[in-house]
């Protein structure tokens, strides 16, 4: 079980590899990626931050939650900081378990629980060249 | 005594800092901070009560301080 802040570009295929256990019999992975819309904005991309310390400290808190709920033994979450272009990945979570049933739900969990809690922020860009700070389903504009 | 406070993110950008240190009588608790954060330049647009954490773990307004800790005063999340 791990959870990480990680400020170069994720890797799912070495996530994949991190969780594999001849006892797994499914692998579930969830990828977040930067959309080129929100709210009827172009974004070129998305500038990503977090209180790194306590972000990895609730990611891994996360885990343990989905580790007594659904039996999880092998789950990686990665959150990528900095600035990302369309198109790139911001978050992996990888879950593997010996049925599909516990991997499917934790993955939905961990994702879920990430989102509302960890301590992350986005500055959206705009193809306009204005940004904004992404929150709470509303948008302020950046100063 | 003395508190570390982290800002983030809007809250940051508004105050012009990440980082800084305030001075609070004995005793104060986490709305006592934030009271004090308002009234910097830049700190009305915190609201009244924002989501904080004292050393890493969320509190709540009425959680004490003691000299040393950290408290974070975070926006509103936006993971994923």
């Amino acid at each position: 079980m791990r959870a990480a802040i990680v400020h170069a570009p994720i890797d799912p295929a070495a996530l994949i590899a991190e969780v594999a256990h001849e006892t797994n019999g499914a692998t579930s992975v969830f990828l977040g990626t930067v959309r080129s819309d929100n709210d009827g904005k172009d974004v070129t991309g998305i500038e990503y931050s977090a209180y790194d310390e306590m972000a990895e400290t609730e990611m891994a808190a996360i885990l343990e939650e989905a580790r007594s709920a659904f039996a999880v033994e092998h789950a990686v979450v990665e959150h990528c900081v900095g600035t990302l272009a369309v198109g790139d990945i911001s978050i992996a979570v990888v879950v593997a378990t010996p049925h599909r049933a516990a991997s499917l739900s934790a993955v939905q969990y961990i994702v879920e629980e990430v989102k509302g809690r960890a301590p992350i922020w986005k500055l959206e860009h705009y193809v306009d060249g204005t940004r904004g700070w992404v929150g709470a389903g509303s948008r302020e504009a950046a100063r | 005594m003395t508190v570390t406070v982290r800002l983030f993110a809007s809250y940051a950008e508004r105050l012009g800092h990440s980082s800084l240190r305030i001075e609070l009588s004995a005793g104060s608790r986490v709305k006592d901070a934030v009271t004090s954060l308002r009234n910097m330049p830049g700190g009305s647009m915190l609201p009244p009560t924002p989501l904080v954490a004292i050393n890493r773990g969320y509190a709540s307004p009425d959680s004490a301080l003691s000299e040393g800790d950290e408290l974070a005063v975070i926006p509103p999340v936006a993971g994923g």
